[in-house]
């Protein structure tokens, strides 16, 4: 432990010194992203997104020369936390970015505090991130927001009773607690609370326990990639013909495999904050330029990736290039038409404030995307409003 | 009730096929081959590249995962497992957890890192049900599917093993090999050809399988547990013996996570903890065997 301080000490000392006397041309910004492993799709996204980001705007901002380094942590916080003690030690970085899952970001925040790097989380989703640490920014989403979004549109649709259906980790009790008590507060009844492991080899028993629980919609929320394998079992067990609406949060129909998911995806009613279909010319032109770029769709962690970049470019325009407070002043307070729609960095809570849409699975010109017919508009995390 | 009676069947019969050739390699063979489970992977993603760039059909594609992995298997066997078999357990251990490493490694690298989906043809998307109240029997048509073959399966491989020449040479050889060879059965070759069919079992049940357990890369580490339980817990001496196990395993995980979901997952080691304290050997090991 006392060693570990020791190196984040030096760290600081070393940048500080490093901001003093290198006014150098180049600015670097150290990205750590799951390039392989169980979120690989994740890294491969923002990783694409940043290029994007970079191919569209130039290698300058606030008068230098942007230098990304992007690493692989395996998802494993322990290399994401080692990741960024080098980045910021030995490169110097102005600022941190990507981080797939909450326990890598959350590994990290100490190291941000210390060396008052801003942090830029892209893709991790549990609310308490940005409590984290006061130079966390975010700009990917947050679990709460889906959550209470399609806890008030299925209050508004006739869903009286639910089940909720979650993976058993952080962002899934987010998911869990935020939508049944948005649910019980509206006057609605939680039937059932069912957690899955992570690694659920089989979702037939939790399948038959919803179908016996009979409840009007069944609330889902799984990491993406098991989305694909719950719904086909869930329409193989006949619980939509049983009457049960299946409404999940986004990542249950991530575009990256919506594709692929089949006729068994059309009609699930979900929430998010981005769709590839989301209507206007700015994401348009976002989603002809990645796609002529790259061989899949954009998802929400590209969207996550790409307005994370435009922050931090915009950041340094703002600070001149400067790191540390000046660069996190430069992040607060940002308001934008990202491809998403409108999007505010909240400057008190470092967190994204955004539109999350209702949306649903259609076939259109022969291919599955998420259509929205729904907004809450400028949506603050519920997970900070206490 | 029966509903979920038939569910936990149909993941046992999974379970069954899928641990079938770990239960030969290691009880006939004497042989703890951990790299198992990247034969039932191997399977899995013949299926899944077959039918999805190729267009095969699901039935063609079956077999077709049953001999690719037999032929992988016995192409290994040949050449890295052969000269495995006298050396000491901890050895054969850490080669095949080497192995299991290296193609999950290679697969990452290949095929990509995300889950795969598969379609399963219309005819096997149905649903049967029956009865009323608490004595309703639903019956998923590809749960179902999967029940028959494996009981077709398990009961050849009973005559097989029990009737036919090659299975007493093979238990022959097994028992003595030395022996055995004297007497002119051809080990290598009977070994060869079990533990090709080893492989080609596994294969079988990760491509049957990746329909109710998904198909990532980590395919192998997540059900060596499973495999191995049932090996443990059935004993590996008989082809009864896994299959009671992986019956009991699945009903008791699928009855588990239904009325105890607290408890979830952890249903199946506490079952196991009390099998083998009860019985050390395994439910239908010989009296006294190794």
């Amino acid at each position: 432990m006392i060693r570990r301080r020791n190196i984040v000490a030096l760290s600081a000392v070393a940048l500080a010194t490093g901001a003093a006397f290198a006014q150098s041309d180049t600015v670097k910004i150290g990205v750590i992203l799951p390039l392989t492993g169980q979120q690989a799709s994740t890294g491969r996204q923002i990783d694409a997104a940043i290029k994007l980001w970079v191919a569209q705007n130039g290698k300058k901002a606030g008068g230098k020369t942007v230098e990304v380094i992007v690493k692989d942590d395996g998802s494993i916080p322990d290399a994401t936390r080692r990741l960024a003690q080098e980045l910021v030690v030995n490169d110097k970085v102005v600022a941190l970015a990507g981080f797939g899952i909450t326990p890598s970001a959350m590994a990290v925040a100490p190291i941000a505090t210390q060396s008052k790097t801003p942090m830029v989380v892209m893709a991790a989703a549990t609310s308490a991130i940005t409590e984290a640490s006061p130079y966390v920014v975010r700009t990917s989403f947050t679990l709460p927001q889906a959550a209470v979004a399609l806890a008030e549109w299925s209050n508004k649709n006739n869903i009286k009773k639910v089940v909720s259906l979650v993976a058993d980790y952080g962002p899934g009790f987010d998911a869990e607690k935020y939508f049944t008590d948005r649910v019980t507060l509206n006057g609605g009844q939680v039937l059932d609370k069912l957690r899955t492991p992570l690694r659920a080899p089989d979702f037939a028993p939790v399948l038959q326990k919803v179908r016996d629980a009979k409840p009007d919609a069944l609330f889902v929320f799984l990491p993406s990639g098991q989305g694909a394998a719950f719904m086909k079992q869930f329409a193989e067990r006949g619980l939509d013909k049983a009457g049960i609406r299946l409404i999940a949060t986004g990542d249950v129909t991530d575009d990256d495999q919506l594709n692929d998911m089949g006729d068994v995806a059309l009609g699930v009613v979900n929430s998010h904050h981005y769709s590839a279909a989301h209507p206007g010319p700015v994401n348009k032109k976002f989603v002809d330029a990645f796609q002529a770029a790259n061989k899949f769709r954009p998802n929400f962690m590209a969207m996550g990736g790409y307005d994370g970049m435009r922050v931090i470019y915009k950041a340094l325009d703002a600070s001149k290039g400067a790191g540390g407070d000046a660069l996190l002043a430069g992040m607060k307070g940002q308001i934008f038409e990202s491809p998403r729609g409108p999007v505010y960095i909240d400057a008190q809570t470092r967190d994204i404030v955004h539109d999350m849409y209702i949306r649903k699975v259609e076939r259109k010109d022969g291919q599955l995307w998420n259509i929205e017919f729904d907004a809450v508009k400028a949506m603050k995390d519920p997970g900070k409003a206490k | 009730m029966l509903t979920l009676l038939f569910d936990g069947i149909a993941y046992g019969m999974l379970l069954f096929v899928l641990s079938l050739g770990l239960a030969v390699t290691m009880g006939l063979m004497n042989f703890i081959n951990l790299a198992h489970g990247a034969f039932a992977m191997a399977g899995g993603y013949v299926l899944v590249v077959l039918m999805q760039r190729a267009g095969w059909p699901f039935l063609a594609c079956l077999p077709a995962a049953f001999i690719v992995c037999a032929l992988i298997g016995a192409l290994l066997e040949r050449t890295l497992y052969r000269p495995m078999y006298g050396k000491p357990h901890l050895d054969q251990v850490l080669f095949s957890i080497g192995l299991t490493f290296m193609a999950v490694a290679a697969v990452d690298y290949v095929m990509g890192s995300s889950q795969v989906n598969v379609q399963t043809p219309e005819w096997l998307r149905g649903r049967f049900e029956f009865g009323s109240g608490a004595l309703t029997l639903g019956m998923g048509a590809y749960r179902l599917f999967i029940v028959a073959i494996c009981v077709a399966l398990a009961l050849g491989l009973q005559a097989i093993l029990s009737g036919t020449r090659f299975g007493s040479r093979l238990r022959a050889a097994v028992d003595d090999p030395r022996v055995a060879a004297g007497l002119g059965i051809p080990v290598n070759r009977v070994f060869l050809l079990t533990f090709a069919f080893g492989s080609g079992l596994a294969g079988l049940g990760g491509a049957l399988g990746v329909d109710i357990l998904g198909l990532d890369p980590s395919f192998p580490f997540k059900f060596m547990v499973y495999f191995l339980i049932v090996c443990a817990v059935g004993g590996t001496s008989s082809i009864t013996g896994p299959l009671v196990a992986a019956l009991v395993l699945g009903i008791a995980d699928v009855f588990g996570k239904y009325y105890v979901p607290k408890l979830g997952g952890f249903i199946v080691y506490v079952l196991m903890i009390a099998i083998l304290l009860w019985r050390p050997q395994g439910l239908f090991s010989r009296e006294g065997g190794k």
